[in-house]
């Protein structure tokens, strides 16, 4: 087949989809085309290694860690609505909805995206970051290009700058916090085309 | 029982003699008929009226979506610089301290996000996506019943092409490759001379025009008064082996590739002993410098035919061009740029070597509508003073990507199948340090 093209008929779930993502029919037809483009074999699901195959994807420092965000512990694939659900994290938030008090509970809401990035440095889950977790991080980003000592001193400083309890480790409250000034709608959002 | 059998030798007479004396003497000639002309036009009367009926049917179905053409998603931001700035001008803490922040993973984490949602490479491995149905049903997007017009008009389509136009394909091409395999078989028995040269190009510009009618191509040429000389190389964007059928029509060339076996085996074996070609051995192709240096004396021989090269490696699907492996370049001489650009509205050309072996890929060429290029001659160029085969590289294929209208992309084609090369993860990461590390540095002088 040429690109094969998906129809609403294709998606599993797509109204319940569509309502807790707040996707458009579009958005999510398309998004199920670039699953199946992604889903080589065809198997219906998608496994870290069809996320590998993307190019821009293995030259990014922290590739492996976002492959990881959209695999659960334990798990090897990753099912269509899934895929979806973690993808409706990174749109950007939409201030009207700020009125009406349901705003937790969408998942592109403010807290859900810095929760989202937390969860990138927090790798066990135990709700601090870690010195070591945190080094994790910085080794990804900078392997080869600065000593390990320079990895240590920037570390150290990040913590002491937002570990304001003390507990050398960064919970999410203090993440939160230092990260208060930063305009995360524009760092954390995707623009969908309509 | 002799009615039906003298009725079948008269159709089959009929048959051998249009396609003779309508297709084959006429393509001996360089000469056109004109049916294909007629029969093009007709087709985009009928493929606009599609489309209008089409785009009405969506107005009143608001449910089905709309392509898009350019991508699910915008890409804005700006470079890594920018956006960390950005963050430093945020936070507005003592900026002579804040060098990493935590918000700057955030960056990494969009970049990856937008790549998995969308990127430039995927895909170019399989077909362009058409702005509106040709009314093939390999393109099909979401056969919703739109008019029962359409239907009858695709309907029609199937029967066309597949009982009617299929067979003569067919034929033509069995008579094409045949006629090339036998008739340069026989000129290799001759000495070498002019005659003889002059002979070869005759065979094998009829056998790659009766091909070419075996596909419905209409080619054009723009500026061929660029076309490549004796001597030089000729260097083209690849899509898919068609290219070489393309491009062989107007002008004799001298291939260069792997000895395959089989029936391609067959046919290059005989091609080669009417005209010089360069084939190697599979073990030949590993090492660079045994194919530069054949190359390189093909070249040196003025008097060869001019050399074909496709420097992506592999075939991409038409909307952009990847990186040329500079190996084409370093042979010395004079190249040739080409730009190949298929109209894909009456059909798919690009061969998804992943999904369609050879076989397949031919029967789906001879069933779609035609096959319409666009092949522009580009001026020849040389390699500057101080400048490395790869930027000469990249100066053709911006060249060849903006003729076409093509997208000029630096990834590897080699992508397909291979993996990213690690170098490029610690571009990244470079980048990255230097970036934080010029702050450790304005630090330090403060």
């Amino acid at each position: 087949m040429g690109s094969s093209r998906s129809r609403m008929d294709d998606i599993p779930h797509a109204q319940q989809l569509i309502h807790e993502t707040d996707f458009s029919a579009a958005h999510l037809l398309r998004l199920h085309q670039r699953f199946k483009l992604l889903d080589k074999y065809q198997t219906g699901e998608l496994r870290p290694r069809d996320f590998g195959a993307i190019p821009a994807l293995a030259l990014n420092p922290i590739g492996d860690r976002i492959i990881g965000a959209f695999f659960s512990p334990g798990q090897e694939t990753l099912d269509f609505p899934s895929f979806v659900r973690i993808l409706a994290h990174f749109r950007p938030t939409d201030p009207n909805r700020s009125r009406d008090g349901t705003q937790q509970e969408l998942a592109n809401s403010r807290t859900r995206k810095l929760k989202f990035a937390f969860q990138l440095y927090d790798q066990d889950g135990d709700g601090k970051i870690s010195r070591a977790e945190l080094l994790q991080v910085l080794r990804a980003m900078l392997e080869t290009q600065v000593v390990e000592e320079q990895l240590q001193s920037i570390a150290e400083r990040a913590i002491q700058e937002a570990d304001l309890d003390k507990d050398d480790a960064i919970s999410f409250d203090e993440f939160r916090r230092s990260l208060e000034k930063v305009n995360i709608d524009h760092k954390m959002s995707i623009r969908f085309l309509k | 029982m002799e009615d039906v059998w003298s009725v079948a030798v008269s159709v089959f007479q009929v048959w051998m003699f249009v396609v003779v004396f309508l297709i084959m003497l006429p393509a001996m000639f360089g000469l056109s008929l004109g049916v294909t002309g007629v029969y093009i036009q007709v087709l985009v009367k009928i493929l606009k009226w599609a489309t209008v009926r089409i785009q009405r049917g969506r107005e009143e179905q608001p449910s089905v979506p709309v392509p898009l053409p350019n991508g699910i998603i915008e890409r804005e931001g700006g470079s890594m610089e920018e956006e960390m700035t950005l963050t430093q001008r945020h936070s507005g803490s003592d900026i002579a301290g804040a060098e990493f922040s935590l918000s700057d993973a955030l960056y990494f984490y969009k970049k990856g996000l937008e790549s998995i949602a969308d990127d430039q490479v995927t895909q170019r491995f399989s077909s362009e996506e058409l702005a509106s149905w040709n009314l093939l049903t390999r393109t099909n997007q979401n056969f919703h019943y739109i008019s029962l017009r359409l239907t009858v008009i695709w309907g029609l389509g199937v029967f066309v092409r597949y009982g009617i136009l299929f067979p003569f394909r067919i034929t033509l091409a069995i008579i094409g490759l045949s006629w090339l395999i036998i008739g340069t078989t026989l000129i290799g028995y001759l000495p070498e001379s002019s005659v003889k040269t002059w002979l070869s190009e005759l065979i094998h510009l009829t056998c790659y025009r009766i091909c070419a009618r075996g596909l419905s191509a209409t080619i054009n040429y723009h500026h061929r008064e660029n076309k490549p000389q004796k001597g030089g190389i000729c260097v083209a964007n690849h899509t898919t082996p068609i290219d070489i059928v393309i491009l062989a029509n107007d002008g004799c060339y001298a291939m260069v590739g792997q000895i395959h076996g089989g029936l391609m085996g067959v046919m290059q074996k005989s091609m080669v002993r009417s005209c010089p070609h360069v084939w190697f051995e599979r073990s030949e192709m590993k090492d660079r410098h045994t194919v530069t240096s054949r190359l390189r004396d093909h070249v040196a021989a003025k008097t060869k035919l001019p050399i074909l090269i496709f420097p992506e490696g592999t075939c991409i699907n038409n909307t952009s061009v990847m990186m040329f492996k500079k190996g084409s370049f370093e042979i010395g001489g004079t190249i040739h740029p080409v730009t190949i650009k298929y109209d894909p509205r009456f059909g798919d050309a690009f061969w998804n070597s992943g999904k369609y072996n050879m076989v397949s890929y031919l029967l789906r060429m001879m069933t779609s509508w035609a096959i319409v290029v666009n092949v522009w001659y580009l001026p020849p160029m040389t390699i500057q003073d101080g400048e490395d085969a790869a930027q000469f590289a990249n100066r053709v294929k911006s060249a060849i990507a903006q003729q076409g209208g093509l997208l000029d992309l630096d990834w590897d084609g080699g992508l397909k199948r291979g993996k990213v090369k690690d170098s490029l993860k610690e571009e990244q990461q470079k980048k990255y340090s230097s970036f934080i590390t010029g702050h450790n540095n304005r630090d330090t002088e403060d």
